[in-house]
């Protein structure tokens, strides 16, 4: 294991004008004129990740995480602090944005691959590799400002991922193409994972994380708030999320709900598959509030198994104890430990409320299927 | 989907991999080495933008040898048809300092807002952002080299001989040239994100350091005299490109001295009866110069591009 990126007590701080003055006529007239404000997008950043780690880096919108990224790559020079980096980075930032739209296919991906850094030598050794990922065999002398948007980024994703790179940085960008190239592309993640490079995706996603990460950093408002194991960082990026949440609430109206635990009648999360089984979420709330109650079951792996209807249960809570019942007739799981995530959403499925891991329900199967469902399937020939 | 491209691919141990370290600002012998590590880049960006600029065009690159030739054309009939300036061979005259001052122009002018206008890449790619500059210099570079292999042709045709033993005084020279230029280019590229106006300015000042540097007129035959009468020579040498156009008049059109062709065949001085050493001293001199502005200028360019992403 050899540390390849090293953070060390980085900060980064932007100027913000309120009145631009960029030209010299404005200068000259108003050479004091335009207040400046500071604003700290970064705040004494330090981790590190080492070869063999997949590292999510969570954090909502104006958090950070983009700036933080940008440092890393190095398109921004951090205010203070340093980032140490051990081989080979190739950034899926903003795809394509090396792209000259007048020149070819062809020619853009050495272009592409020397902004990247690497040689013309190296891009022609796998130059076949990427136009077969790409799939645009048939339009790769054709000047790029006539590709469509799709086989632009799917270009530009090929270049970066097939230059072998012992670092990846993804952002955000696993929502392009269809469903076919994001499997493609989540597939070369983790062909990359068993390889042991790096990867730092950086996401709001928590569903890509949980799939996909070993470990997770959150970043609020331009500080880091976690740094560990991704279940306990989930956690803590859905409370921060809250926080925030009751910050912006529309209706001015403090909302103040906490989960308390989830209990079960019998005392016990164990269950046979295919049988029953229900449990009481406790929930305090401060004032009335009327909401939907929601729930998600993850495998250990961080697998989703199902995500409840977000708009279908709606819940009157009473200011105080309250307490809902959810009720699972029959459950289908296959042997294994399920986490369920509970939680209270407002009508825009903005969470008011949540609970991670709440509970954990150990399922004993006897039968021969393998996976995580049971079917059921009977098979006669015909 | 398993494609075989990593197949072929041996990982080493990245223990021994070079650290690359971001930081607030970067020395400039970081600088230097990470612009000598991506020379691969500024190639392909070099040839990207001459290919994007006369992308489609049935004349391709020839275009850029158009506008100096019909400058040269409009310059010679203004100046030795029409004005009798009694320059011989002023075509060749011309030409000597032209090819230098295109260069010197082509590259600023394109330099100065390569950053605003790349402001995209800027944002979002990592690699040493005086390369862009540097690419426009490079471009200059090429068309200038057309220029010279063009300006050769013309010696042959006219069969006039080079001053083959000042020949090798023009390294130094062209040295000098490239090294003026991309500090200039540089810094200007850098003050643009903050004052756009700088790309008109610049027009501005270019022409009239143009009409500062002996391309249309000699320096000797025309404002010598008065300046020296003055005491005032001195000033019109604070212009580096002017030592650069004389060392190129005085390789490509040799003589100092010649008969006028006008004016009854009086005398008339073109270039300075400097020595050979002299012209050496002088433009070794320039160079070093140039090497300290040059490593100025890229240090101006690090303190100024910390702020290019909120002024972007």
């Amino acid at each position: 294991m050899t540390t390849v990126i090293d953070v060390e007590g980085v900060s980064k701080q932007f100027k913000i004008h309120h009145e631009r003055n960029q030209s010299l006529k404005e200068r000259l007239l108003h050479p004091r004129s335009g207040s400046t404000e500071v604003f700290d997008a970064l705040t004494d950043i330090n981790f590190r990740v080492s070869t063999n780690e997949t590292v999510g880096i969570l954090g909502h919108n104006g958090s950070g995480k983009s700036t933080l990224l940008k440092c890393i790559c190095g398109v921004l020079q951090p205010t203070s602090g340093e980032i140490r980096l051990r081989g080979n980075l190739a950034a899926l930032l903003e795809l394509g944005a090396g792209f000259q739209t007048e020149l070819s296919g062809r020619d853009n991906v050495y272009l592409y691959g020397a902004m990247l850094g690497f040689s013309k030598k190296m891009v022609d050794a796998i130059f076949d590799d990427i136009v077969a990922f790409s799939e645009i065999e048939h339009f790769i002398d054709t000047q790029v400002k006539f590709y469509s948007s799709g086989m632009y980024v799917r270009l530009a994703f090929a270049v970066a991922v097939n230059v072998n790179p012992d670092i990846l940085v993804v952002d955000e960008v696993l929502a392009v193409g269809d469903e076919r190239f994001q499997a493609k592309c989540i597939d070369r993640i983790r062909t990359f994972q068993e390889e042991g490079r790096s990867i730092l995706l950086v996401t709001h996603q928590a569903d890509q994380v949980r799939a996909l990460c070993d470990r997770a950093i959150v970043l609020d408002g331009g500080r880091m708030v976690a740094n560990g194991p991704v279940q306990e960082s989930l956690r803590i990026f859905r409370e921060h999320l809250l926080e925030d949440a009751v910050e912006l609430d529309r209706t001015g109206v403090q909302v103040d709900i906490t989960i308390d635990s989830v209990t079960t009648p019998s005392g016990s999360f164990d269950v046979r598959s295919g049988a029953g089984m229900n449990f009481d979420v406790n929930i305090t709330a401060h004032s009335a509030y009327s909401g939907y109650f929601m729930m998600e079951v993850f495998t250990r792996s961080g697998l989703l198994v199902s995500r409840s209807d977000a708009q279908g249960s709606p819940v009157n809570l009473m200011p105080g104890p309250n307490s809902v019942g959810v009720d699972l007739p029959q459950i289908p799981l296959l042997d294994g430990v399920y986490d369920v995530n509970v939680g209270i959403v407002d009508h825009h499925g903005t969470v008011i409320a949540w609970r991670e891991r709440a509970a954990s329900i150990q399922v004993t199967y006897n039968g021969r299927e393998g996976g995580i469902v049971e079917l059921g399937a009977s098979i006669r020939q015909q | 989907m398993n494609d075989a491209s990593t197949a072929g691919f041996q990982r080493g141990s990245l223990d021994d991999a070079p650290v690359r370290v971001v930081s607030a600002r970067a020395n400039l012998r970081t600088r230097l080495t990470n612009l000598w590590a991506r020379r691969e880049l500024l190639s392909s960006l070099v040839f990207s933008d001459i290919r994007i600029k006369y992308k489609g065009s049935a004349l391709g690159i020839f275009w850029s040898m158009l506008a100096p030739a019909l400058t040269l054309g409009i310059y010679d009939l203004v100046f030795s048809v029409i004005l009798k300036n009694g320059i011989p061979n002023f075509a060749l005259y011309l030409f000597s300092g032209l090819v230098v001052w295109n260069l010197f122009q082509t590259a600023i002018n394109m330099a100065t807002g390569v950053i605003v206008d790349r402001a995209g890449l800027v944002k979002k790619v990592s690699f040493p952002r005086e390369i862009l500059a540097l690419a426009n210099v490079g471009a200059a570079v090429v068309y200038f080299s057309i220029q010279l292999v063009v300006l050769s042709l013309f010696l042959v045709i006219l069969g006039h001989a080079p001053a083959w033993n000042y020949l090798w005084i023009l390294p130094f020279s062209f040295v000098a040239l490239y090294l003026l230029t991309a500090s200039i280019a540089i810094v200007m590229s850098a003050i643009t994100v903050y004052l756009r106006d700088m790309r008109h300015l610049m027009e501005v000042v270019l022409q009239l350091w143009f009409w500062m540097s002996p391309v249309v007129y000699s320096y000797e035959k025309t404002i010598a005299g008065p300046l020296h009468a003055h005491g005032l020579a001195w000033a019109y040498f604070l212009n580096p490109v002017t030592l650069i156009i004389m060392t190129f008049q005085r390789v490509f059109y040799v003589q100092t001295t010649v008969v006028s062709t006008v004016a009854n065949g009086g005398i008339i001085n073109i270039l300075p009866k400097w020595p050979m050493a002299t012209y050496f001293y002088l433009n070794v001199s320039l160079v070093a110069l140039m090497v300290v502005i040059f490593l100025l200028a890229l240090m101006i360019f690090g303190r100024l591009e910390g702020n290019f992403e909120s002024e972007l």
